[in-house]
């Protein structure tokens, strides 16, 4: 095995960091859903998929900026969240059948995506999508470093807002025992419709990521399940930072088992730790 | 005349066995032999993921496992086609016991968790497979492989083994329905470890549930790579072969050894039609609704909302059959024999001693009440002994033998019963099937006859024999607590242990209460019973014990003990004087 050079290594470092920062935003809106509101939302991948084609035909065919088109997009990604939560209270949905029926909606989602835009490759064109610029012998592509950026940003603005607001007291509050809160008057289901459409809306910025950076298809909506949770389940259920710090770790070392041993192993680094992380630390879930 | 169902099924296979000679296009064979494949893949999921409740979305791997190892053993190795169909119900199932036998240990690891893991074991095999030479990330073509020739065409030869292997997985599903092993994996659906404390082997029934469902998916994953006959890794580890599984039965119904295969046929039949009218797209749209209308509107499946209305008729006439003569735990006299001896039990909660090196001795034939203050250790001392917890230090001698240690359905079966001071019934089984539970795999063991009207006499006894084909949910707080005691006695139990039968219940409930635990005395058990309703210890115990902080304070008669000065302290306070 040839050891390849530093700066191969160092520019694999970097892009483990900016796809683990991606892992971290599409699990930030997966930890919470799942940590303060108990559902497991198989959805928010076809959702982030949904925002990431919606950015794709705004920007190719309607020529905006991509980074307006979330104007368009949070709103209405705010709205569906908002909805979604509104009908599992509604029918009282269990932890597991919340996975079975947002499965349901992904396979739902993904055939609407397909129906639309068909189930070819998609590769947005913007004025981001070539910029670079260059720090000593790396390059460090400007959409991925908006994501990373983005990422950071969303990931400790909510952790502020559960810490440090009323509002995010009470959403802890109410997640911790939603009787005990509604007793001391908060309105937990409103907030709860709050977190789901807030949730939403972070899986709409992701979209707009993956479409700055990545080849869109509807069959990838499933390529990116299974690490995103190994992402989740070991940064902590709820945690809004530790997706983030997961994600990246994880993303890392991805990218040294690709630039090491090969590119097809990497996904055994992912799915090994979430193993691990289950069997270890299953009670702390 | 009425057919069981075994016989249907054997009827129905030698009906649809005849399809070949017809001499129907292979379309049609072929649109069967999925049918076929599908309701082998959701039963054979059923048997673990349905019955126990532990769902996997790790059936691809499985099955995938079959796929490989006889795409490998015919175009590798040229072992005959029939031969690699053992080795890959074998290999599938080593792996689903491999992987069970680390899960299962772990007690959190249920539900979403459960679901989680076995998609990862999916996907790490997946890689596996890509990048050894098993696969080598080409795929492995099977179109040199000869298929015997057991009827004239390929695609007759591929139904017929399809159709056996539907009818076998339909068989042993239904087997399983009514075995014990059956009764065990509902009851571990319901609550797990309950089923354990009373005598279900939790752990040994859920790997042999996971290991036969794996033996079948994975030979049915042997047919289906010689009928696709080019094996790739990503059709055949994608997340859509378990997520369609889950599907199909939880249409189905997941509590009935045939609704899988209801689902199966329906979903199968309703993606190849929209995949014939050109219309795939729209097909998996559909599919997806279904899911979603199902769970929300008909949580139990098809057959889970219609099935139950047809039971119920049936066991109406059943239910006349007159009461066994009166089977009672082993009638001992009072005596001043230990039968239960702990010494210097410790045990520790992240920190919190909840005991700290406490003896208790209990006697043969007698009533012993375990008093103290809320938090003093009482709840834990009966979890210890039921083996609910593991002990930190100390020993727990029961007749001789001791049990530290021992999983809780061998203490169980050693003949020590518990009930559980918030009662929990097993909440999808009828009030009879409760109690018939402890029966078959308590200390009794009794086959599921002499089960069922041992529990029909414990239920006469607790005053709760109308209520035999009741859910749970259907009974009040009164009658719930004497659900806990009728499975209690239900076992034969040598050593029964009340943990707080009292609390909750009206003061009339309260003394018909003591009445029914004097009468349980009076047929010979020795019970332990830790109550906080002051005048029925005084009233029952023979002897009580007094804790505090995790350590025994105070033993002896009621009136002596509870006038000591050390235990007034304990309940009142000290004195200022």
């Amino acid at each position: 095995m040839n050891f390849p050079s530093w700066t191969l290594l160092g520019q694999s470092l970097l892009s483990g960091i900016f796809i683990g920062s991606l892992y971290g935003l599409l699990g930030l809106g997966l930890s919470l859903s799942w940590g303060m509101l108990r559902q497991i939302n198989l959805a928010h991948f076809a959702l982030a998929f949904l925002g990431a084609y919606l950015t794709f035909q705004l920007t190719s065919v309607g020529g905006m900026d991509p980074l307006l088109t979330l104007g368009l997009i949070a709103p209405a990604f705010f709205a569906f969240g908002v909805l979604m939560q509104w009908l599992f209270s509604r029918f009282s949905i269990s932890p597991f059948n919340s996975l079975l029926v947002t499965f349901g909606l992904t396979v739902i989602i993904e055939s609407l995506i397909q129906w639309i835009w068909t189930a070819d490759y998609r590769k947005m064109d913007s004025v981001y999508g070539e910029m670079k610029f260059k720090i000593g012998s790396l390059y460090v592509p400007l959409p991925e470093l908006l994501t990373l950026i983005i990422a950071v940003t969303l990931s400790l603005s909510t952790w502020a807002l559960l810490r440090y607001t009323d509002l995010g007291k009470a959403m802890r509050a109410a997640a911790e025992d939603p009787q005990i809160a509604a007793a001391f008057g908060v309105n937990e289901k409103r907030l709860a419709l709050l977190l789901s459409g807030l949730a939403a809306t972070f899986a709409g910025v992701a979209g707009l990521c993956l479409a700055l950076s990545y080849t869109l298809s509807p069959s990838q909506i499933y390529a990116w399940i299974g690490v995103v949770f190994a992402a989740v389940m070991i940064g902590g259920l709820g945690n809004p930072i530790g997706p983030l710090i997961a994600g990246i770790v994880i993303g890392v070392a991805e990218a040294m088992t690709m630039a090491l041993i090969s590119p097809a192993w990497a996904p055994l680094v992912s799915f090994s730790l979430l193993i691990l992380v289950l069997l270890t630390r299953a009670d702390k879930v | 005349m009425k057919l069981s169902a075994p016989a249907w099924i054997a009827l129905v296979g030698l009906g649809l066995a005849t399809v070949p000679f017809f001499g129907l296009p292979a379309f049609y064979e072929s649109f069967l032999y999925l049918i076929f494949s599908a309701i082998v893949l959701a039963t054979s999921w059923n048997i673990l993921s349905g019955y126990s409740g532990y769902f996997s979305f790790g059936h691809g791997a499985f099955f995938g496992a079959g796929m490989y190892t006889t795409a490998t053993l015919t175009s590798k190795f040229e072992i005959p086609f029939l031969w690699t169909l053992p080795a890959a119900g074998i290999i599938a199932a080593l792996l689903g016991v491999g992987v069970g036998a680390v899960v299962f240990r772990l007690r959190r690891l249920r539900g979403e968790l459960f679901a989680l893991l076995t998609l990862a074991v999916t996907f790490v095999l997946a890689t596996i497979v890509l990048n050894t030479p098993i696969d080598g990330g080409q795929g492995v073509p099977l179109t040199a492989v000869t298929l015997p020739a057991i009827l004239s065409s390929p695609s007759s030869t591929l139904y017929v083994l399809g159709l056996a292997m539907a009818l076998l997985t339909l068989w042993i599903a239904y087997s399983i329905y009514l075995a014990k092993l059956g009764t065990g994996l509902f009851a571990i659906h319901d609550d797990e470890d309950v089923a354990e404390v009373m005598g279900v082997p939790t752990y040994r029934y859920k790997l042999i549930a996971f290991g036969l469902s794996c033996a079948l998916a994975g030979v049915a994953g042997g047919i289906h790579a010689m009928f696709i006959s080019y094996v790739t890794v990503g059709e055949t580890f994608s997340i859509i072969v378990p997520l369609n599984v889950v599907l199909m039965s939880v249409l189905g119904g997941t509590r009935h050894w045939l609704g899988p295969a209801v689902g199966a046929t329906v979903i199968t039949a309703l993606l190849y039609g929209f995949t014939a009218g050109d219309y795939p797209v729209a097909g998996r749209a559909a599919v997806g609704l279904i899911l979603i209308v199902v769970i929300l509107f008909m949580p139990e499946g098809l057959l889970g909302r219609f099935i139950p209305r047809l039971e119920g008729r049936r066991r109406k006439t059943t239910a006349a059959t007159p009461v066994a003569a009166a089977p009672a735990p082993d009638a001992v006299q009072a005596s001043s024999e230990t039968l239960l001896r702990i010494n210097g039990l410790s045990k520790a909660f992240s920190g919190v001693q909840a005991l700290d090196g406490a003896d208790v001795e209990v006697r043969r034939g007698e009533i012993l009440g375990l008093v103290g203050p809320n938090g003093s250790g009482k709840s834990t001392l009966i979890n210890m002994i039921s083996g609910h917890f593991r002990l930190d230090s100390g020993s727990i001698v029961f007749d001789g033998v001791d049990i530290a240690g021992l999983p809780a359905h061998r203490v169980a079966q050693a003949g020590i019963a518990r009930t559980y001071q918030i009662p929990r019934p097993f909440a999808h089984l009828s009030v009879l099937q409760n109690v018939t539970l402890p029966a078959m795999f308590g200390r009794a063991a009794l086959g599921r006859g002499a089960a069922e009207s041992e529990a029909r006499y414990w239920l006469e006894f607790t005053g709760l024999a109308e209520k035999a084909d009741a859910l749970p949910g259907e009974l009040n707080l009164h009658q719930r607590k004497f659900l806990e005691l009728a499975r209690a006695l239900a076992s034969r139990p040598r050593l029964l242990l009340l943990d707080e039968v009292l609390s909750g219940l009206t003061p009339a409930e309260i003394d018909h209460a003591i009445a029914t635990i004097r009468t349980i005395r009076d047929l010979g058990a020795t019970i332990v019973f830790v109550e906080h309703v002051m005048h029925a210890v005084m009233e029952l115990s023979d002897r009580i014990v007094v804790l505090n902080y995790g350590k025994v304070i105070a033993e002896g008669k009621p009136e002596e003990v509870m006038r000591r000065p050390e235990v007034v302290t304990v309940y009142l306070g000290k004195p200022h004087a």
